[in-house]
Parts: structure tokens; sequence; C-alpha cells
């Protein structure tokens, strides 16, 4: 089973399909096996490899095509329950009708999230990750291939609900967005710094909640600038729609920017002359 | 429990290299651990136990090098030894933010036959 890109499993799906293997077979056998004692010596073998070199090789073909196409992709990372798909709907309502916007929508089980998303008249697409906790370049660049997306436009990852897993897999997302909301602990940076550190903007959702709550908002801040001192901050109520703006406004500016960029990266290349 | 994905992607670096280089069974893996990487080691051997059974590495020992944190310092302008990513400079205080070591998950060397 691998659990990283799906291949050679059942359990990862897309859109209820499963992924099947094509790179390595899927048959279970392994093509070395150990011979007679005696017969051989032993040697050592350098091998300098970063774990993660697959993954990151998958994350910056994608990064590289989101470039050439001028797509701003974000990859939404949180903890169940902090409001994602909420903010998701009400993000696509605010932008659907100045861009083109798709949604990549990662959970163990079940398409509900997907279906909520398409609801809205936005594509998505839904990856079952079976018993895997996070999404990885590879499920999303299937993902991606099957989704159709169009040039300058918004790519939305929500990611596994998972504050320790999806922080060391690099998708070839603009920007990780970790979403916390004001009903779980301050001290959740601190708890999991990983995803803080990875991220660079923090959406403090469901802040309309604050009066009924204990929550301490300068400490939280205090606490994510601590691991992250980057890190942008902006405060939401996705339900009710509080602080949006400032948020809205942000995607808009990082879809601008890869769009600039495009345009940069065209206008510098050479001109060929017809003669 | 993404250690179980670290070690299925273990598992096919070694493998490519076993077909690159030509050797059939692996003695001996040695891996580089971050102290502030996202892998547990006992989660890491867990895994590694799970997953090689029937291939290259079934019977190989897995030697896991603690690698310590450190960061580099703004204030006092040098590297200084960190645990946890929210760990302060012990010369001044301040928190640290730029890292330096600690982060790796790789696998340095392997012995085998």
């Amino acid at each position: 089973m691998c659990t990283t890109c799906g291949c050679g499993t059942d359990q990862v799906q897309l859109n209820g399909e499963n992924l099947h293997c094509h790179e390595r077979d899927n048959t279970g056998e392994h093509h070395y096996h150990a011979h007679g004692p005696g017969a051989s010596t032993s040697r050592m073998v350098r091998i300098e490899r970063d774990i993660l070199s697959k993954n990151n090789r998958y994350a910056n073909d994608n990064r590289e095509y989101l470039a050439k196409n001028a797509i701003f992709m974000l990859n939404l990372v949180s903890s169940p329950g902090s409001g994602k798909t909420t903010l998701l709907i009400e993000t696509i309502k605010a932008l659907q009708h100045s861009l083109s916007i798709a949604v990549i929508e990662g959970d163990q089980q079940t398409d509900q999230d997907a279906a909520r998303i398409r609801a809205t008249g936005v594509p998505a697409l839904q990856i079952n990750t079976g018993k895997g906790c996070h999404l990885d370049a590879h499920m999303v660049r299937h993902a991606m291939q099957q989704l159709n997306l169009q040039n300058n436009s918004l790519l939305f990852v929500e990611n596994v609900g998972n504050l320790v897993c999806p922080a060391g897999f690099d998708l070839g997302e603009a920007h990780k967005v970790v979403i916390l909301s004001v009903t779980e602990g301050e001290d959740k940076p601190l708890k999991y710094p990983d995803i803080f550190h990875a991220a660079d903007l923090m959406l403090l959702n469901k802040c309309d909640l604050l009066p009924y709550l204990s929550f301490d908002v300068e400490r939280v801040i205090e606490y994510a600038r601590r691991i992250n001192p980057a890190l942008q901050i902006i405060q939401i109520s996705a339900a009710q729609g509080t602080g949006m703006h400032g948020w809205i406004e942000w995607i808009k500016a990082g879809q601008l920017s890869v769009r600039t960029d495009k345009t940069e990266r065209v206008a510098a290349l050479p001109l060929h002359s017809s003669d | 429990m993404h250690e179980l994905s670290l070690v299925e992607n273990m598992l096919q670096i070694i493998e490519d290299a076993a077909a690159e280089q030509g050797f059939a069974q692996v003695k001996t893996i040695w891996m580089e651990v971050g102290q502030l990487s996202c892998v547990e080691k006992n989660a890491l051997r867990f895994c590694f136990s799970v997953v090689v059974d029937g291939t290259i590495v079934q019977h190989a020992k897995l030697e896991i090098i603690d690698v310590a944190g450190s960061a580099w310092c703004e204030h006092c302008h040098c590297e200084v030894a960190i645990s946890a990513r929210y760990d302060t400079c012990p010369e001044c205080g301040a928190y640290t933010t730029k890292v330096i070591r600690g982060e790796e998950i790789r696998i340095k060397e392997l012995e085998v036959e």
C-alpha cells in the first residue's frame, strides 16, 4: 500500500474512482530477493536523499504548471471543524463573478464537502485518502489534470482536517493558509508549531463567538508569531461575513501577482524575428 | 500517521538505488532525522516494521541518526541550539526564527550486499 501517492492501493479515490498505479508495479511483488548466505559481501552505498524528494518533485511540477497558467493555488489547512468548508463557500460566493474558481477537497471518506462546494456552481473534485492523513503533491496533480483548470484562475485545496501531517507535504501551492477557530485553544500554535511555521496566512475564524468565550485573541497572535514572525493574520467570521473583505482582497492581490508574474515572464522571452 | 508515507517513500528511494547500483539486499539503513522535523521516531520504526515485509529491506536494521536543531539568532548574529521551533535564543532570549539544522529527514547511507 502506498498512502503517499495512492498508487497500488484501493484506498485513495478521486471522485469515487480508484487511482491506479502507473510508475511502479502494483502487484505487491518486489524484484529483489535475498540470496544464499556466504555468497555476497557487504558494501556501503551513499544515498544522501531527502525522503520527501519525490513529493517535492511533484510539487515543483505543479508549481511550474500553475505559474505557466497564472493559477493562484491556496492550500487550506486546519483541524477538523474549524469552518474550512463554510469559509470556502462564502469565499466562492464573493469571488465567483469576477474569477474562475475550482476546488480540490481532501477527506478520508465521503464526498459531502465536494457536494457542498458544487452546489455553489463551482467545479470541485473530491480526493478520498482512505487511511491517509494528508494530501500529497501527486494526488493533487491527478486532481488538477481532471479539473480542466482555466488560465488566470483560483484553485483552492481543502486539505484533510489535521494540524500535523499536512505541514510536511508541499503541494505546489502559492501559500498555505491555516485556519484556527476561536472555539479551539489559544495554545494551538505552540502545540502544533510545524503547520503555523509552514503557513503564510492565519485566518482566525468564528470571531462572532468571542463574546461567549474566554478566548484571548492577543495571546493567540503572540503565540503564532513566536513560531512564525512573518505570519499574516486576519480575524474573520465566515458564517457572519465579518472580516471577509480583508481575506477576499488578499486573494485578489495574490491572483493579480501570479498574473503579473506570468506577463513579465512572457515579456522577457526573446522575440524571434520572421527572417 | 504520515510516517507510513515517509517509510513508503524511503522504500522507493532504496528500490530505485538497488536497480541503479545492482544490490539485492540491504543490511543497514542510516537515516538522519532532525529534531525539528515532522517525524516521530517511534512511529517511524513501527511503520518501518509494518512496511518492509517481503521487500529488499526486510532484514535491514534501521539506524536513526539524531540531528540537533539549530537556528540563527537575528539579534546575536550567531547560530544557537534550539530543541523546538518556539525556543528562545539562550543568549538574548529572543525568539529564533531561521532554522539552520534539524528539519532533515534523509537517507544517508546503506550497507548492502
